[in-house]
């Protein structure tokens, strides 16, 4: 690690992690995960959270050791983000009032149907429920505890308290790109020298029967359902859609100065952040790809080094017959032929896509992959789609990582890339 | 690294009409807010004025796939590029970026009904729900209801296609949006941004949620800080849109735009509520915020009277004779998009001469405080 460059070639700070944490259906932890990813394992099941009768997906990558009450997508994020944060924070040695603001990329936040059911019941209705009797009920003050529960700026809120972090905690969404966006909101901060450090969080504990029902109805989910480890195939001929997943990943990034200052261990570099946005369709890409590839060659930009710097590639790879195809073919127009050799996964195969947690799961697994030079593989790669020319890891491979591109995209337009390095660029 | 950060392009929207003309009329009126106390009662709302969306929406189609709060933004984004100058060069708005602050979208209310009615005679609950939102949602709806596809459809509608961030978290996510939007800029880190936001205040559904907690003032219209008495007061919900185009000086110079404002840096916060601490905030952060001699308060106060107190107290203590007005006055209380109204109201004062100076309150109704400061160019 050389000391002379803390900042980039930009003349910008530069961007270090010094902690991570990780919450998967694979386990608590980022040991426990990583373990898990690179063997193979799967934590896609069968739901047993809710009744799944009926439902044409029956299956997802669901948190199942974190349960809290009730089991409301609100609470079960703020949990994961507790412990994914907690972990960050240990391994960076920076608590426990944490030096900097949080961004955190959190579900968009609904009242759930058993509190509904429980208003229509308080409501003394005899005939049609309606919104008036659920206003009713609400008025008896019995349920007001609910009003923070169902608010969307309340997960952030007892984040930033259990972690004193400071300033105005930032809850945002870019939909399934939305936990790389929470990473670059903390670069920019860093980097304009409004902090020296930044707690950037994805959560996602959105599994309940309306929010997989709402996928299914847009047919972007994989009914596979049986056996539900198979489901998940990102890059494969038989790809038919994605498995929800839960969790989320908190990093603790500092401006390398600050870090070096005060002797952390640094495990890795934010080199730089690419996005860009697509105005062709709410769900699908511009077919040209031309967004994606934009996104790219921004990350690769803001990091300063060319395709040729990267030496695997952290997939978005959700597993569905559109995004894979987008990203093959934005990856094949930014690194050419090189794509054909240029290692690439998805974690998907095994966690599901964690939607709103996802890019930042995915940040972690990329400093993972440099860390300890492994690359974990997509499993389910049994019929790989020959119109895809990319050398998808099938089995977990070794390698000399420095540096990792991690795609992430999302519905309305979301194109959000990073690149990760062990050593600045 | 700090550059000035100018203000080009507004579009308002909300029960004052469309328009920067129809919102500086009502600011000088002083005249309530038009309110509906019928539709949704007992809860008053301000209703959105009757808007032409063809005017700004051409396509039907994309009409038909956004629900209200997403077309009132749109809407307000078309306002704001024409303001800008900018509506029909398309390089300006593939370069654009948006910070969008919102919630989300309105439900089904007649699903929802017949759901929670036949759950109550349902032998197996949770098969039954399945079975009725499977069939009963319309598939589109959850995209008019995720709070990025305001942003997603401005990008389709409008074709500003930089990159989209949309924040969350009530009144401070449109603080938030302010203050990362101007940093950005400021910094150099992008050089345009349309910043703002969107609510529809004509949902039973958002009722529900604000009635839990009793934040919703009824059975009519008071004006904000009349609210207190017996009770703690509470809000009006009112439908508002409101976006800002924001520049680098250099860039609208180099474009040769009009500079209808200045957009100084947002100092904000979120600090542990306690009796005094949205005052002890306030009066720190209008200091930070730079305040110097506004010639009005803009507080989105949200009509809650403990903190309203707390708010007037923590201005006073600073600014002890300037007058204060409260936007919930003219367009009710509009969550998320209280802030980026102030700041559009503020522009647009200081555009027309009548301000040189323009401070900008917001104090979240469960966290967050905000200041902002808008300059005269």
């Amino acid at each position: 690690m050389t000391a002379s460059s803390a900042r980039d070639a930009r003349g910008r700070p530069l961007v270090a992690v010094t902690g991570l944490g990780i919450v998967t259906s694979l386990g608590r932890g980022a040991d426990e995960t990583w373990a898990a990813l690179t063997r193979g394992r799967s934590g896609i099941r069968a739901i047993s959270r809710f009744p799944t009768e009926g439902l044409r997906t029956r299956i997802a990558g669901t948190v199942d050791f974190l349960d809290t009450d009730p089991l409301v997508a609100p609470l079960l994020s703020e949990r994961f983000a507790t412990v994914a944060g907690e972990e960050a924070i240990a391994q960076a040695g920076i608590g426990p009032s944490f030096p900097g603001a949080l961004f955190i990329a959190v579900p968009p936040v609904e009242m759930e149907w058993p509190q509904r059911r429980e208003l229509a019941e308080a409501s003394g209705e005899a005939g049609e429920v309606t919104y008036a009797g659920l206003q009713r009920a609400a008025a008896s003050r019995r349920f007001d505890a609910w009003h923070d529960l169902f608010i969307f700026g309340t997960v952030a809120d007892r984040i930033a308290e259990r972690f004193d972090t400071k300033g105005s905690p930032i809850s945002l969404s870019t939909a399934c790109s939305s936990g790389a966006t929470a990473i670059q909101l903390g670069v920019e901060a860093i980097r304009r020298g409004e902090m020296r450090a930044a707690l950037c969080i994805g959560t996602d504990g959105s599994v309940n029967p309306e929010s997989l029902i709402r996928f299914s109805l847009l047919s972007a989910l994989s009914t596979q359902n049986d056996p539900p480890e198979a489901a998940s195939k990102p890059f494969s001929k038989n790809r038919d859609g994605f498995v929800m997943g839960e969790g989320a990943a908190a990093l603790v990034l500092e401006d390398a100065d600050a870090a070096r200052a005060r002797g952390a261990t640094i495990l890795g570099y934010v080199l730089g952040c690419g996005e860009r946005g697509d105005g062709f369709h709410r769900t699908r890409s511009s077919p040209s790809g031309e967004p994606v590839i934009a996104a790219i060659r921004a990350a690769l930009d803001d990091a300063g080094v060319g395709p040729d710097a990267i030496d695997t590639i952290n997939a978005h790879g959700t597993s569905t017959p559109e995004n894979d195809k987008m990203e093959a073919l934005g990856c094949a127009a930014v690194f050419g032929e090189r794509i054909a050799r240029l290692p690439i996964s998805s974690n998907k195969s095994m966690i599901g896509h964690t939607l709103t947690a996802a890019g930042a799961i995915e940040a972690a697994v990329s400093l993972l992959t440099i860390r300890h030079g492994r690359i974990p593989p997509t499993i389910n790669y049994a019929v790989p789609d020959p119109a895809l020319t990319l050398d998808v890891v099938a089995g977990a491979r070794d390698a000399r990582v420095s540096r990792v591109l991690s795609n992430s995209f999302g519905f309305g337009g979301q194109n959000t890339c990073l690149v990760f390095g062990d050593e600045p660029a | 690294m700090s550059g000035r950060v100018v203000v080009t392009g507004i579009g308002l929207v909300s029960c004052a009409g469309e328009g920067i003309a129809a919102h500086l009329a009502a600011y000088a009126s002083g005249e309530a807010p038009r309110t509906d106390t019928t539709t949704y009662a007992p809860y008053p709302v301000h209703p959105v004025a009757p808007l032409t969306l063809d005017a700004q929406i051409p396509k039907k189609s994309d009409q038909r796939q956004m629900e209200p709060w997403q077309r009132l933004g749109v809407y307000a984004a078309g306002l704001a590029l024409d303001s800008a100058g900018l509506k029909d060069d398309a390089r300006a708005k593939a370069a654009m970026h948006l910070v969008v602050a919102a919630g989300g979208g309105e439900r089904d209310y007649a699903v929802d009904g017949a759901i929670l009615t036949g759950l109550r005679e349902a032998a197996d609950p949770g098969a039954y729900l399945n079975e009725r939102l499977q069939n009963d949602l319309r598939p589109t709806l959850f995209l008019a209801q995720l709070s990025n596809l305001l942003a997603g459809n401005i990008s389709i509608v409008h074709g500003v296609t930089g990159a989209s961030r949309t924040f969350m978290g009530e009144e401070s996510a449109g603080v938030d949006a302010l203050r990362i939007a101007q940093a950005r800029i400021a910094s150099g880190q992008v050089e345009a941004v349309m910043v703002g936001g969107s609510y529809s205040a004509e949902r039973p559904d958002v009722m529900v949620v604000h009635e839990l907690g009793g934040f919703l003032y009824k059975p009519d219209y008071r004006p904000v800080f009349s609210r207190g008495g017996d009770t703690n007061g509470g809000y009006v919900l009112g439908s508002a849109a409101a976006f800002l185009v924001l520049e680098s000086g250099e860039h609208a110079a180099a474009r040769g735009a009009r500079t209808l404002a200045i957009l100084a840096p947002v100092a904000n916060d979120r600090v542990r509520r306690s009796p005094g601490s949205v005052r002890a905030s306030l009066g720190r952060l209008v200091g930070e915020a730079g305040i110097a001699a506004p010639d009005v308060v803009l507080s989105g106060a949200t009509g809650v009277a403990d903190l309203a107190d707390e708010e007037v107290a923590g201005v006073r203590a600073v600014l002890p004779d300037t007058r204060i007005r409260a936007t919930g006055d003219i367009v009710g209380h509009p969550i998320e998009v209280a802030a980026p109204f102030g700041a559009a109201l503020a522009a647009a004062l200081c555009a027309t001469g009548e301000a040189r100076e323009v401070a900008v309150i917001s104090v979240g109704h469960r966290r967050g405080e905000g200041v902002i400061r808008v300059l005269a160019a």
